[in-house]
């Protein structure tokens, strides 16, 4: 017997009614942090025990800006998207659950706005 | 239905977890401690923003014996997830699923991790 109508097939969304895209995130968050990471534990490595000059120099060229505000930003929502995954397996009550994932969102996205607003304060404060 | 003969899933506190369920089971525990781990690198850019005499401070802290060496495991912890996630990604495609095959992409994991974390703080001291 099929209890499914075909519109319900063709939107693919399955029972959770979120479908793949918290799958998908997850994979494509993960494949940007791959480059990003390299990069960013390189550099951080490189300018270990820098002075406050060469701390801010190397945060203000363009590019290395740019990389720390993609990775700061992937960084969290790459985050909030696997630490949601464990609160879903670990949390058993829906209310408490929902609210821990809320929260969740809010501090990563606090977090990530914080670190890129530091950035941006020094690259373009200098 | 014989009752004998039923599939059961494994009781944590007696089951001897095999190598590829502890390899899975780390990258969870290994992206938490990385999502906590994120705020030493809030940290560390505030203080950039937040001028020079901030920036020594933060400088000292994070130059110290034993927060260098929390970094040291911490990097060890980034580049386990970092691969070990290149090794979900290969499943995600549909490769790599042989028991033979999966036991030795996590020894390859984990080899690869100590190698990356060896460059990096041979980077960081040199």
């Amino acid at each position: 017997m099929q209890f499914r109508t075909p519109l319900k097939q063709a939107r693919g969304l399955g029972a959770s009614h979120h479908g793949r895209a918290h799958w998908w995130a997850q994979r494509v968050s993960a494949v940007a942090m791959l480059p990003l990471m390299l990069w960013l534990v390189i550099g951080l490595a490189v300018n270990s025990g820098a002075d406050y000059a060469q701390a801010a120099a190397w945060i203000s060229s363009p590019i290395n800006a740019v990389m720390l505000i993609l990775a700061f930003g992937v960084l969290f929502y790459h985050g909030a998207l696997g630490l949601q995954v464990a609160l879903e397996d670990y949390v058993p009550h829906k209310g408490v659950r929902m609210g821990l994932v809320f929260g969740l969102r809010f501090v990563a996205a606090f977090l990530a706005g914080f670190a890129i607003f530091s950035v941006l304060t020094i690259a373009l404060g200098g | 239905m014989s009752i004998d003969n039923r599939p059961l899933s494994p009781h944590l506190q007696v089951y001897r977890l095999p190598f590829t369920a502890i390899t899975s089971i780390s990258h969870r525990i290994s992206g938490a401690l990385l999502a906590a781990g994120s705020l030493v690198l809030v940290y560390w850019v505030a203080a950039v923003a937040a001028g020079a005499e901030r920036y020594a401070a933060a400088s000292a802290l994070l130059g110290s014996v034993p927060v260098r060496l929390l970094m040291f495991v911490w990097t060890f912890i980034l580049f386990y997830h970092l691969c070990n996630g290149v090794r979900h990604l290969f499943w995600d495609a549909g490769y790599g699923f042989d028991l033979a095959v999966a036991q030795r992409t996590g020894q390859a994991v984990i080899a690869g991790a100590v190698a990356l974390t060896l460059i990096t703080w041979l980077i960081v001291l040199i």
